[in-house]
C-alpha cells in the first residue's frame, strides 16, 4: 500500500492518524577520519509514528541514532526538529528539547537504585534551585512528590514495583534495560530513541518490550524512532523502515514495501551478516 | 526483636523519601540529638573538648564536605588541606576587619569565600578526570599554602606569621579567644555541624545529588538526559568547599586559636579528610560522621591504652595507629567502597530479618 509522505501526515494499515513531520535528516554524512559511518543520507520521523532503523551490524544504525540525538554532529548535512534546523548542540540542550534515548550498551547509574534512576530522567523539569532544595521543605518538597508521583506511573506501567529500590549494578540484563527505557519515558519526550531495546532478551522479555513500545505510542502518542534485528518485531512494531547497510540508505518505506525491495533483499541474502 | 522495618509500610512519598525512614532510626537520631545537646555540654571538659569532642565536630564538616565532592559527584580532590586554609584565613581577616559582627556570619562568609575559591581550582574537573584532576588539587593544596605564607597581608603582617584569633562572644558566651569554655566550643560547632548535615542530606536526597550521582556513575549518559556537566560539577565544588571552609574556620579560630598554615593545613590534612571519607563510606552522610569519629578516637585510644596502660613508647604506638590507617583504607577499597556505612547497614539488614532470614 503506497503511503503519503505529505508534510501534514498519513494513515496507517491499522488505521491511526499519523502527523506531520516531527525531525528531518538532510543529506546525513558522518565521517570518523576514514571510515565513513553515514554516507549522504536523508529521511524523516513522523509526529506519532513508530520508525525503525535496520540493517547489518556496522550499517551505521546506531550512529544515525547519536546524530538524532546530537551526541554526534554530522560531518554535512542538517537535522531539522519541529522544522527547524538545529545547529551543532550540547546533548543536554537536545534532551531539553524533548529527545530522550537508551543506549546499545545499557548506560544507566549502577550506585543508584532504580527509583533514583528513574527520577534523574525529570531533571531538567525541576525549577527549584539549590537554596530551596537545600532547605527541602516547601517547594522543593513538593516538586520533588510531584515528580514522584509521574514517576510511579511509569514504575508501574513497566511493570517494576518491587524493584523500587534495589540498585541498578544488581540487576539482570532483561530488567536493566527496562529501567533505562523507564528513565527516558521519566523525560516525557516527545521523540523516543531506543538503541536496540530488545536485543539480548529472550521471547517473553522481548512479547513484553514490544507490548511496552505499542502502548506507550498508543497511550501517551510518544513518537518512537528504533533500531532493531529481529525483523519479525520490526514488521510487527514499525509504521515505517529505514534500511542501512554500509552506511547508505537502501530503502524506506511500510514493512510490507520493504520487504520486497529488490536492494533490501540482495543485502540481507547476498551478504554473510549475522 | 525490637529492631525491623517489616510491617513499617509508606503511604505517602514524603514518608518514603525521609532522611531515617525506619522508627527505630528515626527515635535513635531525636535520642542522639537530646544526648548532643542537653547532656554532653553538661559534662564536657578541657580534655574531652581539645582531644575528642570539638575536632570530632570539626572533621565530620570537612568530611561531609568532602563526601560531597568524592564520594557524590566523583571528583577527586587532595586540596582539601588548602581549602581548610582559605576558611581559616577568610574568617581572620573578617573578624580582625569587623570585630563587631557575630563570628557566626563571619563562618559563613569564609565559607562562601572558599566555595568561590573551589569553583576556580574545580574549573579544570571540566576537562580532566581522576589522576590528573589529583594532581591538580594538589596543585592547588601547594599553591594555596604558598599564598598564605607569602603575602603577609594574609596574616595582617605579624611577627610570626601566625594568625591569632580575637576574642569574640556570641548570646553573651565567649566562642573564641583564650576565655572560651569547652561547653562553648563544643555547642558552637556543634550548631554548624547539624546545619551542614541537615544541608548536606537534603541536597544529595533530592535533585542535585542525582546530577551528582550520575555525573559519578557515567557522565556521558548524565549528559544525555539532560544534566549540564558543568553545572553538575561546579556546584559539587562549591557546596563541598563552602563547607570545607567552614570547617576551616572553625579549627582555626574555636579549636586552634593560632594557627600557621604549612603546620596546620598542610598536605596531611587533606589525606587525613580523605582517608575519613574512605573508611567511613563514599556517598555517605552517616559515613562521614563514622571516619571522622574513627579517625579522631583511634589515636587518642591508642594513647590512652598502648601508651597510658600497657607503656609502650609513645612513637610505637603512633606507628602502629599508622599501619591500622593504611591496612583499612586498602581494606575498605578492595573489600568495601562503601566504608564503615555500608558495614552498618549489612549488619541492620541482618537484624532486621531476624530471627528468622527469610
Ligand atoms: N565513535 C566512533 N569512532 C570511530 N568509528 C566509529 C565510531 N562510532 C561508530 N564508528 C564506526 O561507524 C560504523 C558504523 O557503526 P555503528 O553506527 O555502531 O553501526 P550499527 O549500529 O549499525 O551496528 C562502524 O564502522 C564503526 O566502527
Ligand atoms: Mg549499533
Amino acid at each position: 500500500m503506497p503511503v503519503s509522505h505529505a508534510e501534514e501526515g498519513y494513515v496507517t494499515a491499522d488505521g491511526r492518524q499519523i502527523g506531520g513531520t516531527l525531525m528531518e535528516l538532510r543529506n546525513i554524512t558522518l565521517r570518523f577520519g576514514g571510515v565513513v559511518a553515514i554516507k549522504d543520507i536523508s529521511f524523516d520521523i513522523h509526529d506519532g509514528e513508530i520508525r525503525a532503523i535496520i540493517g547489518p551490524n556496522g550499517a551505521g544504525k546506531s550512529s544515525m541514532l547519536n546524530v538524532i540525538s546530537g551526541f554526534y554532529i554530522p560531518t554535512e548535512g542538517d537535522v531539522y526538529f519541529k522544522k527547524v534546523k538545529r545547529g551543532p548542540m550540547k546533548p543536554y540542550e537536545v534532551a531539553r528539547l524533548g529527545i530522550a534515548r537508551t543506549f546499545q550498551n545499557i548506560a544507566l547509574f549502577d550506585g543508584m537504585s532504580v527509583l533514583d534512576n528513574i527520577m534523574t530522567g525529570r531533571l531538567t523539569m525541576i525549577k527549584s534551585g539549590l537554596l530551596s532544595q537545600a532547605i527541602w521543605y516547601g517547594a522543593a518538597a513538593r516538586e520533588e512528590y510531584q515528580h514522584r508521583e509521574k514517576v510511579e506511573r511509569i514504575i508501574d506501567f513497566l511493570e517494576i514495583q518491587n524493584i523500587r529500590k534495589t540498585p541498578v549494578g544488581r540487576l539482570p540484563y532483561g530488567l536493566k534495560k527496562r529501567v533505562e527505557l523507564a528513565r527516558a519515558l521519566a523525560a516525557e519526550p516527545k521523540l523516543l530513541l531506543l538503541d536496540e531495546p530488545m536485543a539480548g532478551m529472550n521471547v517473553e522479555e522481548k512479547e513484553d518490550m514490544s507490548r511496552f513500545i505499542l502502548d506507550l505510542n498508543d497511550e501517551f502518542g510518544t513518537t518512537i524512532c528504533l533500531i532493531e534485528h529481529d525483523m519479525g518485531v520490526v514488521m510487527d512494531l514499525s509504521d515505517r523502515v529505514v534500511v542501512m547497510d554500509y552506511g547508505r540508505k537502501i530503502g524506506d518505506g511500510t514493512p510490507d514495501e520493504v520487504r520486497n525491495n529488490q536492494d533490501v533483499i540482495d543485502a540481507y541474502l547476498g551478504v554473510a551478516h549475522d | 526483636m525490637l529492631y525491623r522495618e517489616a510491617g513499617d509500610f509508606k503511604t505517602t512519598y514524603s514518608e518514603d523519601s525521609q532522611t531515617f525512614p525506619i522508627f527505630f532510626d528515626r527515635m535513635g537520631y531525636y535520642v542522639t540529638l537530646l544526648l548532643a545537646f542537653g547532656l554532653v555540654p553538661l559534662f564536657i571538659n578541657d580534655y574531652w573538648a581539645n582531644a575528642v569532642f570539638v575536632p570530632f565536630l570539626i572533621y565530620a564538616i570537612a568530611a561531609i564536605g568532602l563526601n560531597i565532592l568524592v564520594g557524590f559527584a566523583g571528583q577527586v580532590s587532595l586540596g582539601t588541606g588548602g581549602f581548610m586554609a582559605v576558611g581559616a584565613y577568610s574568617v581572620y581577616k573578617l573578624m580582625t576587619s569587623f570585630p563587631d559582627v557575630p563570628v557566626l556570619i563571619h563562618v559563613l562568609i569564609a565559607g562562601a569565600i572558599t566555595a568561590f575559591v573551589g569553583v576556580l581550582f574545580g574549573l579544570p574537573s571540566l576537562r580532566i578526570k581522576g589522576f590528573y584532576l589529583a594532581v591538580a588539587t594538589l596543585a592547588a593544596q601547594f599553591f594555596l599554602v604558598w599564598l598564605f605564607n607569602k603575602v603577609p597581608w594574609f596574616y595582617n603582617y605579624s611577627a610570626s606569621g601566625q594568625i591569632t584569633v580575637p576574642q569574640s562572644k556570641m548570646l553573651g558566651f565567649y566562642v573564641t579567644g583564650a576565655q572560651t569554655s569547652a561547653s562553648a566550643k563544643y555547642l558552637f560547632c556543634l550548631v554548624v555541624l547539624v546545619f551542614v548535615a541537615v544541608v548536606a542530606r537534603n541536597l544529595t536526597r533530592g535533585t542535585m545529588g542525582r546530577k551528582w550521582m550520575a555525573i559519578r556513575d557515567m557522565d556521558i549518559a548524565a549528559e544525555i538526559i539532560g544534566v549540564n556537566p558543568l553545572n553538575a560539577k561546579l556546584t559539587a565544588f562549591a557546596v563541598s568547599s563552602f563547607f570545607i571552609g567552614i570547617a576551616g574556620a572553625l579549627f582555626f579560630a574555636v579549636y586552634l586559636g593560632a594557627a600557621e598554615v604549612t603546620e596546620a593545613f598542610s598536605i596531611q590534612k587533606s589525606f587525613l579528610i580523605l582517608f575519613m571519607v574512605i573508611i567511613g563510606g563514599l556517598g555517605s552522610i552517616f559515613g562521614s560522621f563514622a571516619g571522622a569519629a574513627f579517625l579522631v578516637l583511634l589515636p587518642v585510644f591508642l594513647k590512652n591504652v598502648l601508651v597510658g596502660q600497657l607503656g609502650w613508647p609513645t612513637d610505637l604506638a603512633a606507628h602502629l595507629e599508622l599501619m591500622i590507617v593504611g591496612a583499612l583504607i586498602v581494606g575498605f577499597l578492595i573489600a568495601e567502597p562503601h566504608g564503615m556505612a555500608q558495614l552498618w547497614r549489612l549488619a541492620k539488614e541482618k537484624l532486621r530479618l531476624w530471627p528468622f532470614p527469610h
